[in-house]
């Protein structure tokens, strides 16, 4: 199991298109994702979920992905987070 | 009426109301097991014939839908496949032992008022993409009952595609899906106004990108609105007037003439060269990051790129790129832009731009230091793998080479000769590019523009970056807030240094382009024309502005404005006088 602390860095937070972005992305993997912010829990694979959970430029979210490629899915999630996410 | 714009523009016409009508539970319960399976297959049936015809929308070249568009469509495309809507519809099924219809609409029902109570805007807005998923399962869901087309399932407008509205008709409702608005026909439907919603729901970025102009979150006021009123929707400023008096009308149609005036005429540059009223022929061409910039360029009607800054395809890699994954890169774009020209910069990192994988360490004065040219001249296997991508894509389009932050003329004879030899390796690997690809330089440190006689014997062309220039010439960190104010671009030492670049240019026969924000300053065009300069390169959303800004001008002049504001000895002076021109 990986687990990974972000920062978001966006002015929008998660919205729409970088959720829909971070779901494509992790169907190319075999493993499970995890979002956790706070207290809460979600499974990464639910637009609903990941919209509720609210998370806002600035806040702290961690990733947790556990199977038997989380360690390329580790590095995709990586680069999210650090590149693409706020070009979207 | 008071709402919030969301569209600009001016529309004119007679109101059509659409009524919501609650989608009605029939109340029928299942039987067994065997009902319960069938009612989730019909489930899954539905979702995925929904998610093709979202997919049929993305796919169907006739709507031209913008980018914008084809995203929001796509997140529709995960929405509808959303397992935690799913697995609640079917605990209404297996559980209550409801219709797959019913435990649907409950579930839709619920999860609207659940993100239009939210405290966040963004997320309020979020309620209609919601309810214009539930709506599409349904009608999937009723056409699999029906054999037929099916009702609309609360009367929204989701068919406007094939219902069709009276000439000139402006929507009222309660709030307005995407999908209302991607398949909208705008040549019957001339604007919106919805009760709820805000400047972030998707309807609003899709009415803005296809030009209907819309206001939104009206509220409670209106209802008053009946079928055929006739009503003034004005989407710059929100508001929406309900049976306006005749002068009110008069008032508005020439507020609508000059608005389409202004936007035509813009639109209708497009195609026309910037040309002065004299017939100076000047180029306009585009600054570039991305792909997807270049769409815009040729959009808004730029001649090429003036500018690729290649930063930002190395931020966005995990690591350096290869010679292989760059030369896709500019082979894209070379491709996308025909025989027309794209000036590919070398990285320019350094000073405030870093690169996640390449660690630079802390400077004192990071703008005087390691950074752009200086970088590869000192990496140079970094910049031969950067030099032979763009020269292989050369090979696929018309490529030009510009080398940023030369301050001297022994770093540009060391980059040429890395650039010989990054020709030769290619040679001898039996690839294709152009061998007499134009190289030239950014001018952007006061050493360069003064030696600009010497450099213009050595290079195809210059490229004049006032933004740096000008910090370097006045020796101002515009990102410093104590002295930001001090950061001038009509100083008259910074205006002397672009008129020296420009004439060095053409008594050498280079030519000399212009890639700074001055460019795009259509106060500074008069001037620059003055000064000789052919081709200025910007931002996309600023062509059509500076496009429009030329043909207004005459080089006669233009030259004489020159002359006299190189008379002058202070920028208040020079900006005025500009102003005054400008007139």
């Amino acid at each position: 199991m990986i687990t990974k602390d972000y920062i978001i860095l966006s002015p929008e937070g998660i919205h729409a298109r970088p959720a829909t972005t971070l779901i494509r992305l992790t169907k190319k993997f075999g493993s499970a994702f995890h979002l956790k912010k706070g207290d809460t829990v979600i499974r990464l694979n639910s637009m609903l979920n990941i919209l509720a959970l609210a998370a806002k430029n600035g806040e702290t979210i961690s990733v947790i992905i556990e199977g038997e490629d989380e360690a390329e899915a580790a590095i995709a999630i990586d680069e999210f987070f650090t590149e693409q996410l706020k070009n979207l | 009426m008071k709402g919030i714009g969301v569209s600009p523009g001016i529309s004119i016409g007679r109101a059509c109301v659409i009524r919501k009508k609650e989608a009605v539970l029939t109340g029928i319960l299942l039987k067994d097991e065997a009902d319960i399976r069938l009612e989730i297959e019909k489930y899954d049936n539905a979702v995925t014939a929904s998610i093709k015809e979202i997919e049929a929308i993305i796919g169907n070249e006739k709507l031209l839908l913008r980018p914008e568009s084809i995203a929001i469509l796509e997140t529709q495309i995960e929405f509808l496949g959303d397992p935690q809507i799913k697995s609640n519809v079917v605990e209404k099924i297996k559980g209550d032992k409801k219709s797959v219809h019913d435990s649907l609409v409950e579930v839709i029902r619920d999860t609207v008022e659940l993100f239009k109570n939210m405290q966040d805007e963004y997320l309020s807005a979020r309620s209609s993409d919601i309810q214009d998923i539930g709506n599409r399962i349904l009608k999937q869901l009723n056409v699999s009952v029906q054999g037929g087309q099916g009702d609309q399932p609360d009367g929204r407008i989701a068919q406007s595609g094939t219902k069709k509205f009276e000439l000139g008709t402006i929507l009222i409702a309660e709030d307005i899906t995407p999908s209302d608005t991607i398949t909208m026909d705008p040549t019957h439907i001339i604007g919106f106004a919805t009760q709820t919603g805000g400047s972030t729901s998707h309807a609003a970025i899709i009415a803005r990108s296809r030009g209907i102009p819309a206001v939104v979150g009206c509220g409670e006021g209106l209802t008053i609105i009946a079928d055929n009123d006739l009503l003034i929707l004005d989407g710059g400023n929100g508001l929406v007037l309900v049976n306006p008096d005749p002068d009110r009308v008069a008032e508005y149609q020439a507020k609508k003439a000059a608005y389409a005036a202004q936007s035509d005429r813009l639109t209708a540059l497009k195609d026309m060269a910037a040309c002065t009223m004299d017939g100076e022929i000047i180029q306009l061409m585009g600054n570039i990051s991305q792909v997807e910039d270049l769409e815009q360029v040729f959009d808004k009607g730029g001649e090429g790129v003036g500018l690729l800054r290649t930063e930002l395809f190395f931020m966005g890699s995990p690591s350096f790129p290869t010679e292989e994954e760059q030369f896709e890169f500019y082979k894209k774009i070379a491709l996308r832009s025909g025989n027309k020209p794209v000036t590919i910069r070398t990285l320019d990192i350094g000073g405030d731009k870093q690169l996640p994988y390449f660690e630079l360490p802390a400077e004192q004065n990071p703008f005087l230091g390691y950074r752009a040219i200086r970088i590869s001249l000192d990496k140079p296997e970094l910049f031969i793998a950067q030099l032979k991508a763009i020269l292989r894509a050369s090979a696929f389009g018309n490529c030009k080479i510009l080398f940023p932050m030369i301050s001297n003329i022994q770093e540009l004879r060391l980059a040429k000769s890395i650039l010989a030899i990054a020709k030769s390796e290619l040679s001898a690997e039996n690839k294709a590019y152009d061998p007499a690809i134009e190289t030239g330089i950014m001018i952007e440190i006061p050493s360069a523009a003064l030696i600009a006689d010497l450099l213009a014997k050595e290079v195809d062309f210059f490229s004049i970056g006032t933004n740096d220039l000008c910090q370097y010439t006045l020796a101002i960190d515009r990102m410093n807030e104590k002295v930001k104010d001090l950061y001038d671009p009509f100083h008259p030492g910074l205006l002397r240094l672009i008129s020296y670049v420009i004439e060095q240019g053409h008594k050498n026969n280079i030519p000399v382009a212009l890639c700074g924000e001055l460019a795009a300053d259509p106060m500074a065009t008069l001037l620059l024309l003055g000064m000789g300069l052919k081709e200025f390169s910007m931002s996309a959303a600023a062509i059509p502005l500076i496009k429009n800004s030329i043909h207004n001008k005459r080089m006669s002049k233009a030259k004489e404005v020159f002359k006299k504001v190189m008379e002058m000895d202070n920028s208040k002076d020079i900006t005025t006088y500009l102003q005054e021109v400008n007139q």
